[in-house]
């Protein structure tokens, strides 16, 4: 089984870090991974995306036209990468930022507030953990424990901002718990 | 030592250090630069030597300078960065000094742009730059074997006494997969005294070490290209490495197909098999020397009808291909630039119309 997830915004609201942190934790849980940044001309446009693949056997291409799922934490990255997602897939549509739906039927859409909850608990640059915690919650790609974990390895030179994305690990599995379908 | 998840850049980086190479001097360049950042770092912290040259001319000379003392010693670079340190690479082969190059392929020519390609096979396997003269290449398909290969490229860089390339593409060096090192920090380094200009190592000893590239006497220089030859030859006989891929079916179509662009044609075979179609692929991991016999077999099996060059290019290695197969099984290309990547569906279309006209042409 191989399953991709999309995770797209603005450059600054920490994408390419979210979504290292879940190809490591799924390398912790014993899975292939692989890690794709977008670093062409579109990044020095604002927008930034990343993809992350996840299979229980080698990965081979690491292009991928249409991805599982798509986490989107702005507009542009919605309208641009959100008709690509594989039916029943997972379309996470941060609302903070984002007042329109998806206009699909077949995927899971999933909304979250991710920046009005990342500003609940002090900054706003925990949003990606947030939006990161929602997800993995939701899909159950990989166990909470260990993305608690790989988080936590993330930022474990800035010691003083573990407590902050722990609570944001917190925060995104009551958002997923909230609007579970 | 266990897994850990790492940018290809930065791993082959991190590859060099456990090699035992000690000396890197490079020029930032997209998309590669993140080698340098580590090793900037990592250097320093290894008791190593981190310089930047004010170009990759300079820096391809530096590279000449401690190889011809018999420091082990790398460059990482991208295709614009590998043209201009192409004269001194000229130079190292002649001089036959042991250095490793790393090339992560941006679009060309020209400035070009940023974004993955293939399109510096010609200047790796055919030249770049100039007299005659050859590569020890390697073509990684994954972080994982970019360290491997790395760890690979200065023993063999010594055994030749000839400079080792390394072709990733953009993607090879931006994208992050699991990776092992092995457990020894060091490969051996092997024994310089007969070359190397040491200073006063060797003086006493009665043997003068002299590196030079300017032989007057056409007798002489044609000797001198003998040895060289005889050293490609070598190489043609120890260190071919392809990887074949679903070879033992009665396949159609054959791809051959290396790097990024070998993952892409993966899928595509894998996807192709679950609706009954069969493809086989040989992988080159050696660019020079080419896996021909290998290649001329496979495109021999008689159910295959095919044989395909896969590249992000407009068709170079497509002609070593042919060469492979020598006429026996029409030889096609198919490829994009520019950063453009082949998608598998894309490959699995090409391949398909190759089937389909080849049902044509039997009805």
């Amino acid at each position: 089984m191989q399953s991709e997830v999309m995770f797209a915004g603005f450059g600054g609201q920490g994408i390419l870090l979210s979504a290292k942190i879940l190809a490591h934790a799924a390398m912790e849980q014993g899975f292939e991974v692989v890690w794709i940044p977008s670093y062409g001309p579109e990044m020095r446009g604002g927008t930034a995306y990343c993809m992350v693949v996840i299979s229980d056997r080698p990965i081979g291409s690491p292009i991928i036209r249409n991805p599982m799922h798509l986490v989107a934490m702005n507009r542009p990255s919605l309208d641009k990468f959100a008709p690509m997602v594989k039916p029943g897939g997972i379309i996470l549509i941060n609302k903070s930022l984002i007042t329109v739906g998806c206009g699909r039927t077949d995927v899971d859409e999933f909304i979250v507030p991710v920046n009005d909850i990342a500003m609940g608990l002090g900054s706003i640059r925990s949003a990606n953990i947030v939006a990161l915690s929602a997800f993995v919650a939701r899909s159950k790609m990989v166990d909470n424990d260990i993305l608690r974990e790989c988080v936590k390895e993330e930022f474990s030179s800035k010691a003083k901002l573990i407590p902050l994305n722990m609570k944001a690990v917190d925060e995104g599995q009551k958002a997923a718990k909230i609007s579970s379908p | 030592m266990s897994k850990v998840l790492m940018k290809g850049n930065e791993a082959i980086g991190e590859a060099a250090i456990r090699a035992g190479c000690l000396n890197y001097f490079a020029y930032p360049i997209t998309p590669q630069s993140e080698v340098a950042e580590y090793l900037a770092r990592r250097m320093p912290e290894v008791g190593g030597v981190f310089l930047q040259g004010e170009s990759e001319v300079a820096v391809g000379y530096m590279i000449f300078g401690a190889s011809a003392c018999g420091a082990r010693v790398m460059t990482t670079s991208s295709s614009p960065g590998v043209s201009l340190m192409s004269e001194a690479i000229s130079y190292i082969a002649s001089g036959q000094c042991p250095a490793v190059f790393v090339n992560i392929m941006r679009g060309g020519p020209g400035l070009g742009g940023i974004l993955p390609s293939q399109g510096d096979y010609f200047q790796a396997t055919k030249g770049g730059g100039h007299g005659d003269y050859r590569l020890l290449v390697f073509a990684p398909a994954s972080v994982q074997e970019a360290v491997d290969m790395v760890m690979m490229a200065f023993p063999l860089a010594e055994k030749y006494r000839n400079p080792v390339m390394i072709m990733g593409d953009g993607l090879i060096g931006q994208m992050m997969e699991p990776v092992v090192f092995p457990d020894h920090l060091k490969t051996q380094q092997l024994n310089t005294n007969s070359w190397a200009t040491s200073g006063m190592d060797t003086r006493n000893s009665g043997t003068r070490n002299l590196v030079k590239t300017l032989y007057l006497d056409p007798v002489q220089l044609n000797a001198h290209n003998l040895l060289l030859k005889a050293k490609y030859d070598r190489m043609n006989l120890e260190e071919i490495r392809f990887e074949p891929y679903n070879i033992e079916s009665d396949y159609q179509v054959l791809i051959v197909s290396y790097g990024t662009m070998s993952r892409v044609c993966r899928t595509a075979i894998d996807n192709l098999k679950a609706n009954g179609v069969e493809i086989g692929m040989i992988r080159p991991q050696t660019l020079f020397p080419f896996p021909l016999m290998a290649i001329r077999e496979a495109a021999s099996k008689e159910s295959c009808k095919t044989v395909i060059s896969i590249e992000m290019s407009m068709g170079q290695m497509v002609e070593d291909v042919e060469r492979s197969v020598q006429g026996r099984k029409p030889v096609e290309w198919y490829g994009k630039c520019g950063g453009e990547v082949p998608t598998p569906e894309e490959i699995m279309e090409v391949v398909q119309s190759y089937i389909t006209s080849q049902r044509k042409e039997q009805n």
